[in-house]
């Protein structure tokens, strides 16, 4: 991708967030089966196929740029969105060291790294950033190491640390969240975090969950993905700004339906820190309207089928009731009642 | 292994008899993962019979990348591991390793942290000793050993806790107090135990009994797979009898058949190799200090790497 691809948009106000078709085309859709189950659905975060969103450890694409200035936006006019403990600092460092790493290896036309023992130089050239620094040493770097390098990457950031047989949100930067709050859930465990979702506790997905996350390797990074919906493209559904987004769910009509309502996907990442034995949760969301969707009519059909089969529980927990009828309407139009083959594939 | 890593030694030396410590650097000379003090690797050594694997802690400083740092204990009834590390395993010798995994990590919420070594046990200690230092902690060590000679790292962990460094000999008569070192301990203070099994247990059950909390008391203690007597496994799933031989563990006779099992630190006590006995027409000989004793006794679960059979044949959900 080249710099010129980076679209000049936003994820508020005017909404000028558009995806391209390539962007659609290469849009991690979820549902494999016409039926949305809870699942440890926990896979090896390996390299996927070339242009996908699982090619590399982190994705970069078209909108990167874009990403970058919204969470920008959002910490300027809340810090507490950027959360860290003390005992974090190593895990601070592991995080930058990944992130860099990755995007310099994964994009070398937009990122470099230069590293002379622990004087590291960094250079960002989308978001025109040029820095040298001593690996290690917080004075070097204007922001904190997690705080500096996070602002460069699409998604949000938990870093998590393990100890007592558990996991602890202790750090995070989250400006793109579905509903949940980094301030609201810094230090807590991860069952205490995970305390909201229905269903789940009690068929032990979460017991499941922990015991594999605890084990998680070095160099042996995990993913899932995880799903909603939003009304406009907007990246900061957080509960900090409900009153900003919650009423858009009385707006939905069914002559908007189509351009209003994204499905937001979370493509989910878990990687064993090295330097802390943390862990980092990244989550980078994706968004798609159904409009968008209907470029592939089996990617529009099978939405159907999964939110004409959704427990009650979920639709309201997942904040869809207001408007799933309109939506079900709409893509009503796609069902024609034959077997769609089990995968996620557009076609 | 997944995502080994191919290492050759670059020096080896005795540092006191018996104890051999290795070198270990990338074969193609790239730095080696960072990690976190108390991590180990499990390093495979093949030989014209088998592959031996087992894990051995990282002892040197975390911040070092070109090369790790590991010493071997040559043990009296060995089923060749440590024999094949003090006798074949020589300068030049290649050999693959895991990445770095821990078990026995520092708290970082702790208020003070008390180290304790005793002998051999002495090698992930050292490396929470360089990291606490690293990280400005209080901290204090305890290292026991039986005789003078066997005191190899004293100088290094000296240098480290600066006049908070304590020597244990028993040939002087002076063993280690656990009663004296723990008791009176203010709150926030955690105690990282590493050495022989009795030592282990004599350490935890003196501060069960001072009545410090489970969670503030660690220790690892890896196991080399002990030797038993032959029985039969018959996995569910796979539907295959394999015979597992006296020197040979069942996961490594799993392994041998040709059949992925879960594991990691193939010394008792990660918990990864956990499987679900199906049938048992015997005994099972629990070694691993991961399940409980309440699991253990209900026997439904086993530790492949080092638990076994004292009996004809077991059947497990694999």
């Amino acid at each position: 991708m080249s710099s010129a691809a980076f679209k000049r948009e936003s994820f508020r106000d005017d909404f000028s967030f558009r995806n391209s078709p390539d962007a659609v085309r290469r849009f991690p859709f979820p549902f494999a089966e016409d039926r949305y189950l809870y699942s440890v659905n926990i896979e090896p975060h390996t390299a996927g196929a070339p242009d996908s969103a699982y090619e590399f450890a982190f994705d970069i694409d078209e909108h990167y740029i874009a990403e970058c200035e919204d969470r920008r936006i959002t910490l300027a006019q809340d810090p507490h969105r950027y959360v860290t403990m003390p005992h974090m600092m190593d895990a601070q460092w592991d995080i930058l060291e990944l992130l860099m790493e990755s995007l310099a290896r994964d994009y070398p036309a937009h990122f470099t790294l230069l590293k002379d023992g622990d004087r590291w130089t960094w250079i960002n050239r989308p978001l025109d950033i040029h820095d040298s620094f001593i690996f290690g040493d917080a004075a070097s770097l204007q922001r904190e190491p997690f705080d500096y390098i996070a602002r460069q990457a699409q998604g949000d950031f938990v870093l998590l640390d393990q100890r007592d047989g558990d996991l602890w949100a202790d750090a995070g930067m989250v400006t793109s969240q579905a509903d949940w709050s980094m301030a609201f859930d810094a230090g807590m465990s991860f069952k205490q975090w995970h305390g909201p979702v229905p269903m789940a506790h009690e068929i032990g997905v979460f017991d499941r969950a922990l015991k594999y996350l605890l084990n998680l390797q070095q160099g042996q990074p995990v993913r899932r993905l995880n799903w909603t919906m939003t009304v406009n493209p907007r990246l900061d559904t957080s509960p900090e700004n409900y009153h900003l987004w919650g009423p858009d769910r009385a707006t939905i009509t069914a002559d908007n339906v189509g351009r209003l309502i994204h499905l937001r996907v979370e493509l989910q990442a878990l990687f064993r820190l090295p330097r802390s034995n943390g862990v980092v949760f990244s989550v980078r969301c994706y968004l798609a309207s159904l409009e968008d969707l209907s470029r592939f009519p089996g990617w529009a059909k099978r939405l159907h089928r999964v939110l004409a089969s959704l427990p009650p529980a979920l639709v309201d927990y997942k904040g869809l009731s207001r408007y799933r009828e309109a939506v079900m309407a709409w893509l009503s139009r796609f069902e024609d009642g034959a077997p769609l083959k089990s995968g996620t594939q557009p076609q | 292994m997944i995502g080994a890593i191919p290492v050759v030694v670059c020096a080896a030396y005795d540092v006191a008899p018996g104890i051999k410590q290795f070198t270990l650097s990338r074969v193609d000379g790239a730095p080696l993962p960072a990690y976190s003090a108390g991590s180990h690797v499990v390093a495979a050594l093949r030989t014209a019979h088998r592959v031996h694997r087992n894990p051995y802690s990282l002892m040197g400083d975390p911040r070092e990348r070109d090369a790790y740092q590991i010493a071997v204990r040559r043990q009296t009834i060995s089923r060749g591991g440590s024999d094949l590390l003090h006798d074949a395993v020589r300068v030049g010798t290649s050999l693959e390793i895991s990445h770095p995994v821990n078990l026995f990590p520092i708290a970082r919420l702790a208020r003070r942290h008390i180290l304790i070594a005793g002998g051999i046990g002495v090698t992930p200690i050292l490396a929470h000793a360089h990291e606490l230092s690293r990280l400005q902690a209080e901290f204090e060590i305890h290292y026991a050993y039986r005789t003078p000679d066997q005191s190899a790292y004293a100088t290094t962990l000296l240098s480290l806790a600066r006049g908070h460094a304590h020597f244990y000999c028993d040939s002087a008569g002076a063993p280690i107090d656990f009663h004296a070192l723990l008791a009176d301990r203010p709150l926030g203070t955690h105690v990282y135990i590493c050495g022989p099994e009795g030592f282990i247990a004599s350490a935890r059950e003196t501060a069960r009994k001072l009545g410090w909390p489970a969670s503030h008391v660690h220790s690892e203690r890896f196991l080399a797979p002990p030797i038993g007597e032959a029985f039969e496994v018959f996995l569910a799933r796979s539907e295959k009898s394999i015979e597992v031989a006296p020197q040979v563990s069942l996961l490594e006779a799993i392994e041998a058949a040709g059949i992925a099992a879960p594991h990691l630190c193939r010394g008792g006590a990660c918990g990864q190799c956990e499987t679900q006995v199906v049938e048992v027409d015997g005994e099972i000989v629990h070694h691993d200090v991961f399940l409980d004793d309440d699991e253990k006794a209900a026997g439904r679960k086993i530790m492949l790497c080092v638990s076994r059979l004292r009996g004809r044949r077991i059947v497990l959900n694999l």
